[in-house]
């Protein structure tokens, strides 16, 4: 028979320290079911059959935050074997607050008192057998950090499981609620067990509409609360909360001797600098320039390539040997190309140009520059692989085994164009994923995270996003996925999800080419356009933020912030590396399955097309079945500016990655390989379209549902599906809404008629603005949350 | 009636009562803040919102939205 343990306490009490210390590796994260409040399970170390869970960290058991309710039903409805309740030492009389509703929950509470290392260092003194005695619980001293005590704490609380010993809380409340809780309590009679009549006798009278709903036959006692109401002034929920505090105030003076201590300590002296009044905005400023710049732009930036470029792609130069070397052998070869092709159109000057198409240097050609270069160039492109220690890119292996067995074109290209390019696109960000969430891990656990949402929480909350959202957008600059996989750090719920559904509207690099492809063609590169791309970014959120948080998705649940500022203190190598791994590896299993099979249907439509009634292999993606597709959606674009089949077939393999808009534009165009840029396109873009409609094809693309790894993580993040197609299609249809107004009005602007286009704009807009204007109320109750689990 | 909003950074306050009604109210109890407690008035955030009291020994952060909710009195 197994023996099950619910691990229960406040944040920061280092209940997950505590909870990796003595399950080990044997853990399962996932999600509550039906809500997005992380899951934890776990097997005691040395003995399997024990189940540890970890209940979300909470304050109290009310009935208004998703955790704390998650956290109650699994108790009510689960009857753990004991409940080992974690309270930080350092903040004793906060943290036995929820403890006085878990002794009378009618299931065995035992009480660790975590961080006693800090407590003996502070020279405070804690008596174990006054806790005891005025809890009702037996009480165990651990420091989780340390690892000292765990064992023997976990250990006890199988120990007590295995006696069943109830616990019968020692607390009690003054006179007058005492008498009301016992009529109360006869009043019940036999609908519950003995050992829980108490826990109803106050869930009736803090009238918890959802403990009612829970067990039959329960007595009508509103008259006797409105009564102590009407005696005590005060509502009877918090008369209850009232009576808790008071009675720990009462007894923590004979648990806790505090060592008077007036000179500030460490966290104090941190904090006084970093959340001061004008230093703090400033170090804010440079701890995200570091998280940003070391995860995105330098060392993320460089595992990205090496894995996008290097593992998923041809290969790599082990530790960078001959890299240097082999770029060098390169330039030279190029660079002789171009001269061997200007000399042989009679030119007396090459000009050399960069992959973007940039002339960046004019050499003067004399006959033996030109012999030279001609030399070079016939000896063909150099391989890397002469120089230094070549490792082969997974393509390039899986190919070479594929040709070895004589696999059909068909499955080969499947595999490789399909599979391989599609997941390797994605598995392509993991390494950067990896060093982000390090940060975040690192940022969460030292205690800076609380103070980002204390400083920036008054801007973002007006959009219905949360102090913490800013990391999600900044990282999203960089990429959409590890962006959105950041907003793990956001607690309440509906931040959460609103962070989510609007990160990937800053424009991310891979959207950069699609950005520099419609400034070069239609704007002769003007310098706005890309500031105006991350403009319509940032204004899509707050727009977005303030019309969702009055519609009914986000509606039903409070908003309350009152939030901890913990102290704060070293991170741990191993939490910080556990963390990091928790997070990267369930993108990765659960973003894999999604965009594996998107990216094969992707290939399928439009490698794959039909010929005389058969559905044949193309080489010409003009004619797949994508294009068909592409033909038909094509008409919903047009109101869009851009309504001919290519844009629609770009638009769509922008799904796989944003920077595919701009390849398959220029394959469509009849280019088979154009720059990052699209510069050999430019000129046919600006014949075929208007600025007007190439910004809204701009506007679209930035806007709309992201790629198919960004929508894994949404997907993940969102954990639930209803949610995750209000996420894609709102975005999708937000996305459309804007673009067909920037094309409409940018058309009259632009001296076009007043069409019906016009009239449906105006009135879009209008609508626009009420959305965004329209009265609101803050609701102040969790609604539509079911008891059961 | 004084409420916390209108205290200033340094100022030792006590708590006389919470106004307001469900979720906002039972979280600021919930977090300790009850009839008679004392509460210490850390700072302001550098944007002027939320601010930083100290209360049963430890630091709490809350908008000035909600604690216009916490009637309270000089020491």
């Amino acid at each position: 028979m197994s023996i099950k343990i619910a691990l229960a306490g406040n944040p920061n009490s280092g209940k997950t320290t505590l909870f990796n210390a003595i399950t080990g590796s044997n853990q399962f994260v996932g999600n509550w079911p039906g809500v997005t409040v992380e899951k934890k399970e776990g097997r005691l170390k040395w003995n399997k059959d024990i189940i540890i869970t970890d209940l979300p960290g909470i304050y109290s058991l009310s009935p208004y935050t998703l955790e704390e309710v998650v956290s109650r039903n699994y108790i009510l409805n689960n009857k753990p074997d004991v409940i080992l309740n974690i309270i930080d030492g350092t903040n004793l009389e906060r943290n036995l607050y929820l403890t006085t509703q878990l002794a009378e929950l009618g299931i065995p509470v035992l009480i660790a008192v975590n961080m006693m290392d800090i407590v003996d260092k502070n020279g405070d003194e804690i008596n174990i057998k006054q806790l005891s005695k005025n809890t009702g619980c037996e009480v165990v001293e651990i420091s989780a950090l340390k690892g000292a005590g765990i064992k023997e704490a976990a250990d006890r609380a199988v120990e007590i499981a295995k006696e069943n010993k109830k616990t019968i809380p020692a607390h009690s409340f003054s006179k007058e609620v005492e008498r009301v809780l016992g009529e109360i309590s006869n009043r019940i009679g036999d609908s519950v067990e003995d050992s829980q009549k108490r826990f109803y006798a106050v869930k009736l009278f803090e009238r918890d509409e959802k403990i009612r709903d829970t067990a039959k036959d329960l007595p009508d006692v509103e008259k006797i609360i409105e009564d102590t109401e009407e005696k005590m002034d005060d509502d009877s929920e918090s008369i209850i909360t009232n009576e808790r505090y008071n009675y720990i105030s009462s007894i923590i003076g004979d648990c806790l001797k505090k060592k008077r201590n007036n000179s500030l300590s460490l966290s104090d002296k941190i904090d006084r600098i970093v959340t001061n009044r004008f230093l703090a905005l400033p170090i804010f400023a440079v701890v995200m320039f570091v998280v940003y710049y070391i995860s995105i732009t330098t060392v993320g930036g460089i595992a990205t390539d090496w894995a996008n470029d290097g593992v998923f792609g041809d290969g790599w130069h082990l530790f960078g040997i001959g890299t240097s070397a082999y770029e060098e052998a390169y330039d030279n070869y190029e660079t002789s190309e171009q001269i061997v092709s200007s000399h042989n159109e009679g030119l007396s000057q090459a000009k050399i140009l960069d992959e973007d198409g940039n002339i960046t240097d004019t050499i003067d050609i004399t006959p033996e520059s030109a012999k030279e270069a001609e030399s070079i160039a016939e000896a063909g492109e150099p391989d890397p692989a002469n120089y230094g220690v070549w490792v082969k890119g997974i393509p390039v292996i899986i190919e070479s085994g594929l040709d070895a067995v004589h696999c059909a074109d068909w499955l080969k290209s499947l595999i490789l164009d399909g599979i391989v390019a599609g997941v390797g696109a994605v598995l392509g960000f993991v390494p950067q994923m990896f060093i982000l969430f390090m940060f975040l891990a690192i940022l969460e656990s030292c205690g800076y995270m609380a103070r980002i949402a204390f400083i920036m929480d008054r801007i973002f909350r007006k959009f219905g996003l949360s102090g913490k959202s800013f990391i999600p957008m900044l990282i999203g600059t960089g990429c959409g996925v590890p962006g959105i996989m950041a907003s793990r750090t956001i607690e309440n719920d509906r931040d959460r999800k609103m962070t989510i559904m609007t990160t990937t509207f800053i424009p991310c690099g891979a959207k950069l080419p699609i950005i520099a492809l419609i400034a070069g063609a239609l704007f002769n590169g003007a310098w706005w356009v890309a500031p105006s791309a991350y403009f319509v970014g940032i204004a899509a959120i707050i727009c977005s933020g303030i019309i969702l948080k009055k519609t009914k998705m986000f509606a039903g649940e409070p908003a309350p912030f009152v939030m901890e500022l913990p102290s704060y203190h070293l991170p741990t190598v191993t939490n910080v590396l556990r963390s990091m791994w928790e997070r990267g590896w369930s993108f990765i299993k659960k973003a894999g399955s999604i965009i594996l099979l998107s990216t094969i249907f992707i290939w399928f439509t439009s490698n794959f097309g039909f010929v005389d009634g058969h559905i044949r292999m193309l080489d010409d993606l003009s004619s797949g079945i994508l294009a068909s597709i592409g033909n038909v959606i094509s008409p919903i674009f047009a109101p869009l500016g851009w309504g001919d089949w290519k844009s629609s077939v770009a638009a769509i393999t922008g799904l796989v990655a944003k920077e595919n808009v701009v390849g398959t534009l220029g394959i469509l165009f009849g280019f088979a390989d154009v720059s990052e840029n699209g510069t050999q396109i430019w000129g046919t873009l600006a014949n075929s379209y208007t600025a007007a409609a190439a910004y809204s094809f701009l506007v679209f693309n930035l806007l709309c549902a992201p790629c198919f790894a960004a929508m894994g993580a949404i997907k993940r993040e969102m954990n639930n599906t209803k949610w995750f197609f209000f996420a894609v299609g709102y975005q999708t249809i937000f996305a459309y809404v804007v673009s067909l107004c920037v094309y409409q009005i940018g058309s009259l602007f632009a001296g076009g008629s007043f069409g019906i286009g016009t009239v449906v704009a105006i009135l879009l807009i209008v609508f626009f603005i009420y959305m965004l204007v329209r009265p609101y109320k803050e609701p102040s109750r969790l609604k539509d949350m079911p008891i059961k689990v | 009636m004084k409420t916390l909003k209108d205290t200033y950074p340094g100022e030792n306050v006590k708590v006389v009562k919470i106004n307001g009604t469900g979720a906002v109210k039972r979280r600021i109890m919930d977090m300790g803040i009850t009839k008679g407690i004392e509460i210490f008035v850390r700072k302001v955030a550098p944007l002027g919102d939320p601010v930083e009291i100290k209360v049963r020994g430890y630091e709490l952060s809350l908008r000035k939205a909600d604690s216009e909710l916490i009637a309270v009195e000089e020491i």
